[in-house]
Order: structure tokens, then C-alpha cells, then sequence
């Protein structure tokens, strides 16, 4: 099986701060990590890999030093990393980078696609939807966990969704989005770390990759980031301990008093 | 020197304190209060190959740097000096000598089963009357046909309960003082090998102490470590790089103090304002800040000269020296930091100073230390 796992690096945002003046963040000393849903998706891989010896090729667009988490992904134990890195690229929204990543995707052979849920920097769950659409592979957003059978052409797979959890079978290929929530990530083994900085690294520039250059990068973002600001913190709730039918005469009366009906 | 790390080390760095981090700061006060050993911990530290940083690749470790093996060490004893010491002995005290002095034969046997942490190391030397005067040895190993049958008993042993192969000294030719000391290889399960009694301590707590008892232990003769008399020598080389490990493993403790106590000191208030407010916290914290920056470059220079295959002896002896004294003087003014509070084990700091005291006195005590320092000073002539 041939496993691609789309990877991104962001700014620990458990680290970050808002400049409540310009309402951009504030990157200078913040650490710069894997972002941890698409490491949940870097562990489903592995472990296929560990169970069925799978080849990992992990990827990530970004600036150069994006670099490190590839790395981190070959301590982890991925076998091969790709790095699309090109000025074409800068600004882009999440249109742009899913025609970015399928442009590559497409010239990669491939049985899975698994990116992560979304990313904590912009939270828009957007990019791994969007590039399934256009490879036109079938696709399974917040998936929890995945069963495979050896020879099998589908995945059995779980879902999270707001009321539950779905079982769903899905052909391959297809495309996964997953939560971090889903496998604990293995540490970087000692081994790989040692030899990571050995290895290849394929750093491919726009003109690599089959796509339209007018969807890339800011010419190919519809998407624009009008005002960033924090959100004021909400004061502490009050705990009323009362039956239901007081509740609702409560819930009612707060709402009548507030004029909401 | 420089004492940048490179990128192998940036990223090792990630790794280990995430490790620490997550899987040992946790259990740190629990195996301390239950002197448990913590075999769940080395079983995961096994798992990303940690129990074999620095063995070559072709004896199946992970190929790293000392240096590496070093910042294991340190982020390990930042939040639990007794999950540092359990890797310092392993690591430092069995596989080593076995790496350095093991035939090609003994290393194959027992290197890639050490590194990968299927087996636990242990060294054993220190006797009731042979401590710092460890030419003192009186357990004793005879030759017998095909074998080497081993008497006596040994104390203090690190990893013992828990150890799967024990490096041990033992006089094989009285005659001879030093040079008839020889060192042995001894697996566990050995007949006549037992672990006696387990010592209960003041700190490093999880750390499994113990006696190592020999009556009429028989061992194949090709366990012999190194020649016959070398066990001296193997001994005191071994410890020279030990106390690398153990210095690393103080510097790790104070470290460790000096985190808990900068951020208690911001939340702690007093006369309206937090204690770090107050220029006598900043300016005692400052002088401790420094001392263990100091101590870190001792380390971290001892380290990569033996990386680099450079004499190394004094610098560990400095190292181990300075790093143990240090940890001593941060823990205790960490607890005197937290006041009441520190005193009690509601905080980690009254755990660190305990866990700091043990530095100064094993794998030679501060006293040794001086001694190996000025003999570099003053050489015989």
C-alpha cells in the first residue's frame, strides 16, 4: 500500500499571542511544531506501515524551513518526504494550497491519501476536502480510526460527527481527514533521529507539479482575511441548581429580560 | 568549543523533552512515595531507543553522540533523578565497558540486546569494605576448568533487581593488589548469583538498590571482560565516564529545581507582591541560574570530549564535582524558596533535593572527585 500523508507546520498556537493593535499574531519566539492532526494522520500511516509495510511519503507546502517537520516525520519513521516550497505558493488560502497539493499529489502514485482534520493555526478543516475534489477520490472527513484488511481495495473506517460516531466503508483510493485525538503519535525513534538529517529531501518548486499556475498562491485565493481580532473573555456563568420546570421558567425569563423573545 | 547543538541535536532535544515531558514527569512523585521502579517507563524508554543512544548501529543502537546520551540523561533527571540514574547505569556503567574492552563475540551476545532495552545493565564493584578504596576488592573468582566460580558480595548496585547483565570486578589474583582484579560479565539467573537485600534511601527512591551475593557461581570463562587483571583499570575508566552521566544527571535535578522554583516565585505572594518581586529572590536566582550554566558547559565539554576520543578524566571529575554541588545548593534553596510548602511533598522540590544529595556521593564522592582533579595537577613523577 502506498500512503501519502499531507503534513503542515504551525506556530504552537498554545504558545500565542494576538497584537491587539494590528490583530496579526505574534510569531517571535513561538515554537514551530507538526501540527497535531496531521501527526495523528503521520501515525495512522505508521501504523499500516508497522502492520502491512506500507511506503510513507510524507509532504508539506511552506516556506524552507518547513524542512523540520519532514524531518520529524522521517525520525518518526516515514520513508520518504517532499517538500513544496516556491514564492508561487506565498499567500495562498485554502483553495490554493489544495490545487498546490493536488498538483503534486497527482504526480505521486498513491492508494491513501490522509491529511489531518484541520490545522491549528486557521482551524478551517478546508484543505483535505478540497484537494479529494479535485483528484476526485472519495472522501471521509474526521475519521477516528481505520481497519484494513491485507488485500482488501477499501478501508473500514470510524467517524466522529457531532451525535456520535459513523462506521463507513470507503474504496481506495481515497482521502481520510483525521483527528490527533485518534492515535497517540509515536515518538521520534533515537535511530531516526540520528539519520534524519542524512536523508533525501525533494524540494519541488511550482513548475514540478501539474496545476494551473493562476490557482496558486495569492492571484488564487478568493479568500480574504478582512479583521483578525481576540475575542473578549466571557465572564463565569452562574449555576442555578433547580428542576427542569424552573429551568425553563428561568432559561425563559432570562431571555424575555435580555428581549431575545 | 562550541556548544551550539547541531541539527541531530536540535531535534533529539524535541524528542527527549517531550518524552520527560509526558511520560516521566508524571510518575516522578508516585515511584518516589511507593520506591517503586519505574518498569513501565523503561519499557517505553526502550521502545524509541533510548537504552541505546550512543551504540553503533552495528551492535544495534541508534548510532547517536555521547553529547546525545548526555541530554538524555539531563531531561530525564529534570523531572525524575531516578529515571536519569536508571539510564546513566545502564548506559554508562554496563554497556560501555562491554563496548569499549568486549570482544567481538561478547559484544555481539550482548550489545543489540542492551541497546534495544530488551535486557537492563548493571555494574558491580562497590563492596562493604571497598567504597572509595575500591582496591579493596574482596569478592573472588577462581578458575575452574571451563568456568569462573565467583564468591562474595556486592552493595549499592543500581538497576540490581531489575538488571539482565551485570559488568563485575572481582580479585582474581590477590598477589597482584590492583592488577589482580578482573572484570566479569554475569548474567542474571546465574546459579549461585542472587540479589539480596534492597536499600531503602533518602532519594532516587525508584532506583532499585541492591546487594549482589555470589556463592560458588559458576560463569562460562569467556565472560572474562577484557584480560585477566585489566578489571582494575576497566573499573576506573568505566567511572570516568560515568561520573559524565551522573553530572548530567545533577545537572538535570538542578535544572529541574530551578524551573519549579521560577514559576512558584512568580505565583507566590508576600506583602502584596509575588516573592520574585523582591531583589533578594532575583539576586539569589541569578547566582543559581549561573552556577548551573556553569555546570551545564563542564558537562557538555566533558561529553564531547569523549565523543571525540580526547582525555576526558579530569573534565568529568570537574564535571561531576561542580554539577553535584550545584544541584545540592539549588534544591536547597528551592525548598527554602517554597517555605512551608517546600517541606512538604505537595511540591517536587523537597523530592529534588533529596534525589541531589546522592550525586555528591556515587560513582565517586566529591572527595574522589578533588582527588582525580589535583592528581592532574600534581603528576606523579
Amino acid at each position: 500500500m502506498k500512503i501519502i500523508v499531507c503534513i503542515k507546520q504551525v506556530p504552537d498556537t498554545t504558545e500565542i499571542k494576538i497584537d491587539p493593535v494590528t490583530g496579526t499574531l505574534i510569531r517571535e519566539g513561538v515554537p514551530s511544531i507538526m501540527n497535531p492532526d496531521d501527526k495523528g494522520g503521520l501515525e495512522l500511516a505508521l501504523r499500516l506501515k508497522d502492520e502491512f509495510g506500507a511506503h510513507v511519503t510524507v509532504i508539506t507546502m511552506g516556506p524552507p524551513q518547513a524542512e523540520a517537520i519532514l524531518r520529524e516525520a522521517y525520525a518518526m519513521g516515514a520513508d520518504r518526504a517532499i517538500l513544496l516550497t516556491d514564492r508561487k505558493f506565498a499567500g495562498a488560502d485554502t483553495l490554493a494550497t489544495s490545487h498546490a497539493l493536488s498538483g503534486a499529489l497527482r504526480t505521486l502514485e498513491y492508494d491513501l491519501i490522509i491529511a489531518g482534520r484541520q490545522a491549528i493555526d486557521g482551524d478551517t478543516a478546508q484543505v483535505g476536502p478540497q484537494t479529494a475534489e479535485h483528484l476526485d477520490l472519495p472522501q471521509v472527513s474526521y475519521v477516528e480510526e481505520v481497519h484494513y484488511r491485507e488485500g482488501d481495495r477499501f478501508l473500514r473506517v470510524r467517524k466522529q460527527t457531532e451525535e456520535g460516531y459513523q462506521i463507513l466503508e470507503v474504496a481506495l483510493p481515497c482521502m481520510l481527514t483525521v483527528l490527533a485525538s485518534a492515535s497517540k503519535a509515536r515518538y521520534m525513534r533515537v535511530r531516526g533521529i540520528v539519520e534524519a538529517y542524512g536523508r533525501e529531501m525533494e524540494i519541488w518548486t511550482a513548475d514540478k507539479i501539474d496545476v494551473d499556475e493562476s490557482k496558486l498562491g495569492l492571484k488564487g485565493s478568493p479568500t480574504w482575511v478582512n479583521k483578525a481580532f481576540t475575542r473578549g473573555v466571557k465572564p463565569a456563568g452562574t449555576v442555578h441548581e433547580v428542576t427542569p420546570e424552573e429551568a425553563v421558567d428561568l432559561i425563559v425569563g432570562k431571555l424575555k429580560e435580555k428581549f431575545i423573545i | 568549543m562550541d556548544f551550539g547543538f547541531n541539527k541531530t541535536e536540535e531535534l533529539f532535544k524535541q524528542m527527549i523533552c517531550e518524552f520527560a515531558t509526558r511520560e516521566v514527569k508524571s510518575l516522578a512523585a508516585e515511584i518516589d512515595e511507593e520506591e517503586r521502579f519505574p518498569e513501565e517507563t523503561v519499557k517505553k524508554m526502550a521502545e524509541t531507543g533510548l537504552m541505546g543512544i550512543s551504540v553503533p548501529v552495528a551492535y544495534g543502537g541508534a548510532g547517536g553522540s555521547h553529547l546525545m546520551y548526555i541530554m538524555a540523561v539531563e531531561e530525564l533527571s529534570r523531572v525524575c533523578g531516578t529515571t536519569g540514574v536508571i539510564l546513566s547505569a545502564h548506559t554508562s556503567l554496563c554497556v560501555e565497558p562491554i563496548l569499549q574492552f568486549g570482544n567481538e563475540t561478547q559484544k555481539m551476545k550482548y550489545l543489540p540486546k542492551l541497546a534495544s532495552g530488551e535486557w537492563l545493565g548493571a555494574f558491580g564493584l562497590t563492596e562493604p569494605n571497598a567504597g572509595t578504596d575500591a582496591a579493596g576488592q574482596q569478592t573472588y573468582a577462581v578458575e575452574n576448568g571451563d568456568s569462573w566460580v565467583l564468591n562474595g558480595t556486592k552493595i549499592f548496585i543500581t538497576n540490581a533487581n531489575y538488571a539482565d547483565v551485570f559488568v563485575v570486578m572481582a580479585m582474581t589474583d590477590k598477589s597482584q593488589g590492583t592488577r589482580g582484579i578482573s572484570a566479569f560479565i554475569v548474567e542474571a539467573g546465574t546459579p549461585g548469583f542472587s540479589i539480596g537485600k534492597k536499600e531503602k534511601k533518602m532519594g532516587i527512591r525508584g532506583s532499585a538498590t541492591a546487594e549482589l551475593i555470589f556463592e560458588n557461581c559458576r560463569i562460562p570463562k569467556e565472560n572474562l571482560l577484557g584480560k585477566p587483571g585489566a578489571g582494575f583499570k576497566i573499573a576506573m575508566i568505566t567511572l570516568d565516564g560515568g561520573r559524565i552521566g551522573i553530572a548530567a544527571q545533577a545537572l538535570g535535578i538542578a535544572q529541574g529545581a530551578m524551573d519549579e522554583t521560577i514559576r512558584y516565585t512568580q505565583e507566590r505572594k508576600q506583602f502584596g507582591k509575588p516573592i520574585s518581586a523582591f531583589q533578594n529572590t532575583q539576586f539569589q536566582m541569578a547566582g543559581l541560574e549561573t552556577k548551573v550554566q556553569a555546570a551545564r558547559l563542564l558537562v557538555y565539554s566533558a561529553s564531547v570530549r569523549k565523543g571525540l576520543g580526547l582525555p576526558y578524566a579530569k573534565d568529568a571529575a570537574m564535571a561531576k564535582l561542580f554539577a553535584s554541588e550545584t544541584a545540592m545548593e539549588v534544591t536547597t534553596k528551592a525548598v527554602q524558596f517554597h517555605g512551608g510548602y517546600g517541606y512538604t511533598r505537595e511540591y517536587p522540590v523537597e523530592r529534588m533535593m533529596r534525589d541531589a544529595k546522592i550525586t555528591e556521593i556515587y560513582e565517586g564522592t566529591s572527595e574522589v572527585q578533588k582527588m582525580v582533579i589535583a592528581a592532574s595537577l600534581y603528576p606523579k613523577k
